[in-house]
């Protein structure tokens, strides 16, 4: 897998050498670094963690009206765009092995520019050892920080933050790593910590956790006594010992006790009585693989069944487990979750995080962050900057280790505005936004990775073409694709890399590859376009319309917001069209649809509530495309149910994914709209209609991570419908989405494959009215 | 015949949670109902074979009358006269003599008790004696408990024409143990504690008064652990168990230091020091680790040190005993100390080989259950540390009767 050799040491570093004095690849590891600030720094037996603060300038498109100086007639377009400079937020990590600490603090210190900083909060047991040479090579001031405080701190930090964080890990199972919904409330929990020594730790609260106990036997007794008794020197060997040993031939079993009788007492003979229990009766060599198979579940059995005890004693179901012991090694979860369901008899559940080694860093820097508040915004992973699970394991790959300079990376993005859950989520702690597990489902993961593989050249090229006047942004684009084909490469090898694989992790990694490499929306042109196209027909729909009768009208308008779904560039089939037919208009896409009944129909059941209730209080929508689809087939939808009394709440994602609507467009279309129309002109004034921003940039929708704005007026205004459109969010996530209010989601499938799947064929329709059981 | 450990220890960690299967009732035909005041043939023996240990208990009637003494079968009396006179059988058996009950009386009859030890690898041996012995030719019953009674079964009715009366090993253990501490131990108490035992100056053995002994944890520490809780005679679960035993114990110290005897393990580890194996609180924090109220002479990482090359070559033999003893009993009273949290009880007995002249054990472990609770735990040890199994089956050949 040479994309994956690739990881750390790769893009310009394909030439480091083994020498320890190793260039570092300035392209991909310690990026920002020019502004980068409040460095923490994590140094543990092996690794060192390291983390810094940095705003990232990229760019944006940003959408304005133009001036109303009466010259609207010159242009095309109902809008200008504009590429803007923009500055966010970024939290970076990168975990590399101790014996590059000085290189490293070399390079920060050649790029670190201007920064303020003047301490630097470090934290680990190596803390100590480096701290002359950290002051010394960054001149910046050592404040220590304590170690349990900064792991607690990174765990509640990241068990907030990062979707999919915990997973449990299955032996024997296709999928070994069953990642976990997370939680709207993480507390209580314990987290034991397995490094030299086990730490076993109740948090309560944010700042309230408390040691309620440990145990000496911990990873400083595998890897001691391992070294004792096999001469081999090194954990990870010690490890690889053990994975290929037999412990049944040290360990004193109860059939060996029992002889063949055991059955007689319901007791499974292959239980461990006595371990290392043959070394004492039997007079031979033991085999080291054997020992070191004996000592890992020794040590594993007793810490798992400590582990049950305390979280028994304290009344606790959930136990998150850390430490190097732990860490990216498959052997020991496996050992570790074989103990817990042995001694919980499956009551208690052995967890593990995707983060686990990052913990104490982000704890550290969380410290000396502290003015800058980290905890007031939401952060999300950016997946083109972070390396994913299991990027270094010696078990996945046998040669990495060997490599010299292996770096691991993770990046947050700070977003702009805290995310919550929909108050309207039926219930939040089991709510799944994904429809289909990649992990889970090998045919479907395969279908989609090609799919996107498949598609990249397109995307490569229309966003080169979206920048016509950049002199780089075929090379920027080529970049773009190698990156991207380059994640699709290692989900195939480890589907389980960042979570849970959904098409809206793809879709999502795509667009933070994009972001990555300045093309922030390539589709603006295009959406610039066909929203003046569609301004231009608006009258005439909506004149049409008015002219049906009111059971007429109700069916065209569903069949407007299916025809209008039609025009996604995110769906290959549909992009094919439109790139091939510049003529393929709204009466063209009708035409594709499928006739009723349609492959899900609860249409008349929608047309009996409307007939025989009373109007909605309110209407909550989210739109999907740009163009055709809000212009055409969403408004003439709201004026309508404006018209009926109900209030809406239009909701556009926050920055840009594929043609989807954002929400400064949908603000200047609205604009455009209302000048047209007095029903929506009107609803604009009386507060009525209301445009908000969902707090995301994705093709898809996280029902759990949505614009706290949002979720206030939601509330305010009781709403009491949710209408949910197009294929990225009403079926490859919301599919089954639980609400407490009515819903309706509507699409039209642009996939043969995913309609096959669902038993219809391309251009089937989804509508799906749903009303929550009392 | 060289190594030779404690006593048997149970299986570890099942949780055999169904101990419906009261094994206790299979007695043969020599118990006619009819026959209420018929004792069971001499000899009285109970038989506890465990993982690594036989223990034997043996009754002698010192009552025999003259009448008696003259129907003596000759087989019988050899046998008392062979396990009475000797203190040690063949190579590898051994007769507690310190341990012996006198001037007992059981079931009517007064005699000694009698306590003997042997591995369970020379179990065929002691078959193959018995059977040479004509010992099948007394038809008495011989009651045996432990895995080994499982084992061995098949063993005793091909080689020895001998039916074995298998009974549960946990009734045993918790029958022997009550039976023993309400008889005493020769006028004196058979349970004890360690008074002030985080004061090496002033720690001293002192009897303890089990008479009201419920609830107690009973931790039956052999080559693997049990761990019990008793509420009354006939209640009591089986909590948990660790397969980190006398028998880790003493293979581990066997493959760190190339002994061959328990006894020389413990001297070894006697002599040892074992703050060079491990890591202690003070050595990564300088001190007492204040943040979580840890003390800096507590262990932090078993064997820790060991991970350093340099400090491998510097530690003895002797180190890697103690430490390898420290590691496995804190071990032990750990976990028993969380279960005594969870079952809400606060006497923990202490049981089985693992004990027997280990005092730099039980003293840890009154040590840390006493530390660690803040006083709320105390740790009870009996006298007889490995052979209530045996008793039990002694006991269950009489009550059967």
């Amino acid at each position: 897998m040479a994309a994956r050799g690739g990881r750390g040491g790769g893009g310009s570093s394909g030439h480091c050498s083994q020498d320890k004095s190793i260039t570092l690849p300035p392209d991909e590891i310690f990026r920002n670094l020019e502004n980068a600030k409040c460095f923490a720094i994590d140094i543990g037996g092996s690794l060192t963690k390291l983390a810094y603060y940095s705003t990232v300038q990229h760019k944006v498109a940003r959408v304005r009206s133009f001036d109303h100086s009466g010259k609207d007639i010159e242009h095309e377009s109902p809008y200008e765009v504009t590429v803007q400079e923009e500055i966010t937020a970024r939290l970076h990590f990168i975990k590399f092995e101790n014996t590059y600490i000085e290189t490293c603090l070399d390079f920060i210190k050649d790029h670190l520019v201007n920064t303020e900083t003047k301490v630097i909060k470090a934290t680990g047991g190596g803390a100590y050892k480096f701290k002359d040479l950290i002051e010394k090579k960054l001149g910046l001031k050592v404040d220590k920080e304590d170690v349990m405080t900064c792991l607690i701190k990174g765990c509640n930090f990241v068990l907030t933050n990062i979707p999919h964080e915990v997973f449990a890990y299955q032996k024997d199972s296709d999928t070994e790593f069953r990642f976990q919904t997370n939680h709207p409330n993480i507390f209580p929990y314990l987290l034991v910590n397995i490094g030299s020594g086990v730490s076993i730790v109740k948090v309560e609260m944010e700042d309230k956790f408390e040691w309620i106990g440990g145990s000496s036997i911990g990873g400083g007794t595998f890897w001691g006594l391992g070294a004792l008794l096999t001469k081999t020197k090194k954990f990870d060997e010690l490890l690889q010992l053990a994975s290929k040993g037999q412990h049944t031939n040290v360990d004193m079993l109860v059939k060996d006790v029992y002889g063949g009788a055991y059955q007689t007492l319901g007791l499974s003979g292959n239980l461990i009585a006595s371990s290392f229990g043959k070394s004492a009766t039997a007079d031979k060599d033991f085999s080291k693989e054997d020992m070191a198979k004996s000592l890992l579940h020794m040590i594993s059995n007793d810490i798992g069944q400590l582990a049950c005890l305390y979280a028994k004693l304290h009344n606790l179901d959930k136990i998150y487990f850390g430490g190097f012991f732990i860490r990216g090694h498959p052997v020991t979860m496996r050992t570790i979750t074989y103990s817990i369901n042995f001694f919980s008899k499956g009551e208690v559940q052995a967890l593990f995080l995707r983060h686990e080694g990052y913990l104490g860093a982000i704890g550290a820097f969380l410290k000396g962050a502290e003015q800058d508040n980290p905890n007031q915004y939401s952060w999300g992973e950016n997946y083109a900057g972070s390396s994913g699970l299991m990027s270094t394991s010696p078990d996945l790959c046998p040669m990495q280790r060997t490599r010299s300079g292996t770096f691991d990376m993770f990046e947050m993005d700070r977003l702009e505005r805290p995310l919550v859950n929909l108050p309207l989520l039926q219930d939040p702690s089991t709510y799944i936004p994904d429809t289909v597990d990649l992990t889970d489902d090998a045919m479907a993961r395969k279908y989609w990775l090609t799919c996107f593989e498949e598609a990249l050249d397109g995307v490569a090229k229309r966003a080169a073409a979206s920048q016509p006047d950049s002199i780089d942004a075929v090379e920027r684009a080529e970049k773009f694709q190698q990156k991207y084909w380059n994640k699709l490469q290692t989900l195939r090898q480890q589907p389980f890399a960042y979570g849970t694989l959904t098409v809206r992790s793809l879709l999502d990694t795509r667009e933070h590859c994009l972001n990555e490499f300045n093309f922030p929306d390539p589709y603006s042109k295009i959406k610039q376009k066909e929203n003046g196209i569609a301004l231009k027909c608006f009258q005439g729909v909506i004149e049409s319309l008015d002219s049906l009768d009111w059971k007429e009208r109700q069916l065209a308008l569903v069949k407007g917001l299916l025809a209008g779904n039609v025009f996604d560039w995110g769906a290959k089939a549909v992009s094919d069209v439109l790139e091939s037919e510049t003529q393929f208009g709204f009466e063209e896409a009708k035409s594709k649809l499928q006739e009723r009944p349609w492959l899900e129909d609860s249409y008349n059941e929608w047309l009996d509530r409307l007939k025989e209730g009373p109007p909605h209080k309110c209407a909550l929508i989210f739109a999907d495309n740009s163009g055709i689809d809000i212009i055409l087939g969403v408004f003439p939808f709201v004026r309508e149910l404006l018209s009926s009394g109900t209030e809406v709440i239009l909701a556009c994602n926050s920055g840009p994914a594929l043609n989807d609507v954002t929400y400064s467009e949908s603000l200047i279309v609205t604009e455009k709209i209302a000048a047209m129309d007095s029903v929506i002109q009107s609803a604009l004034k009386e507060e009525r209609l209301l445009l908000v921003q969902t707090g995301s940039s994705s093709p898809c929708l996280d029902l759990s991570r949505l614009d706290k704005g949002l979720a206030v007026l939601v509330r305010e205004r009781k709403t009491d419908l949710v209408i949910i459109e197009g294929m990225g969010r009403a079926i490859h996530t919301n599919y089954y989405a639980a609400l407490k209010c009515e819903s309706l989601k509507l699409a039209v499938i642009k996939n043969s494959w995913l309609a096959e799947r669902l038993g219809g064929k391309i251009f089937s329709v989804i509508f799906k009215y749903e009303v929550p059981r009392e | 015949m060289k190594k030779q450990g404690r006593e048997h220890g149970s299986e570890v960690q099942s949780n055999r949670a169904a101990r419906g299967r009261r094994l206790h009732s299979a007695l043969g035909p020599r118990t006619s109902p009819s026959s209420r005041h018929l004792l069971p043939v001499f000899p009285w023996f109970g038989l506890d074979i465990g993982g690594t240990l036989v223990k034997l208990v043996y009754f002698e009637p010192k009552d025999i009358t003259a009448e008696e003494e003259e129907e003596e079968v000759e087989n019988l009396k050899s046998i008392r006269k062979y396990l009475t006179s000797n203190v040690a059988y063949g190579s590898t058996g051994i007769r507690d003599v310190h341990l012996e009950l006198k001037d007992l009386t059981l079931c009517g009859r007064k005699g000694n008790l009698h306590f003997i030890r042997f591995p369970t690898h020379d179990m065929p041996a002691f078959i193959q004696m018995g059977s040479q012995k004509h010992f099948s030719s007394l038809h008495t019953t011989l009651c045996a408990t432990g895995g080994g009674a499982y084992k061995f079964e098949q063993d005793f009715r091909t080689m020895g024409d001998l039916q074995l009366c298998k009974l549960d090993e946990l009734d045993c253990l918790i029958k022997g143990v009550l039976y023993i501490d309400s008889v005493g131990f020769n006028g004196h108490s058979e349970c004890y504690y360690f008074e002030n035992p985080t004061d090496s100056e002033k720690c001293e053995k002192l009897p303890f008064n089990l008479e009201n002994p419920y609830p107690l944890l009973l931790v039956n520490i052999g080559s693997g652990v049990s761990i019990l809780a008793v509420y009354s005679k006939d209640n009591y679960k089986r909590v948990t168990g660790t397969s980190l035993g006398g028998g880790t114990f003493f293979g581990l110290c066997c493959l760190l230091t190339g002994c061959s005897t328990f006894e020389e393990a413990l001297e070894m580890a006697s002599r040892g020091d074992s703050t060079k194996v491990d890591k202690l609180v003070r050595d990564i924090y300088g001190g007492d680790y204040e943040r979580f109220g840890l003390p800096g002479w507590a262990v932090a990482s078993s064997f820790g040190n060991m991970v350093s090359k340099e400090k491998r070559e510097s530690v003895s033999k002797e180190d890697l005993a103690r430490a390898t003893l420290i590691t496995i009993t804190n071990n032990i009273g750990s976990i028993a100390r969380m279960c005594a949290l969870n079952e809400n009880i606060n006497r923990v007995v202490f049981v089985g080989n693992f004990l027997r002249i280990n005092t730099i054990s039980m003293r840890l472990l009154a040590y840390a259950l006493d530390y660690w609770s803040k006083g709320q735990l105390k740790a009870l040890f009996l006298e007889h540390e490995g052979y209530f199994g045996a008793v039990g089956a002694l006991l269950e050949l009489l009550d059967t009767a």
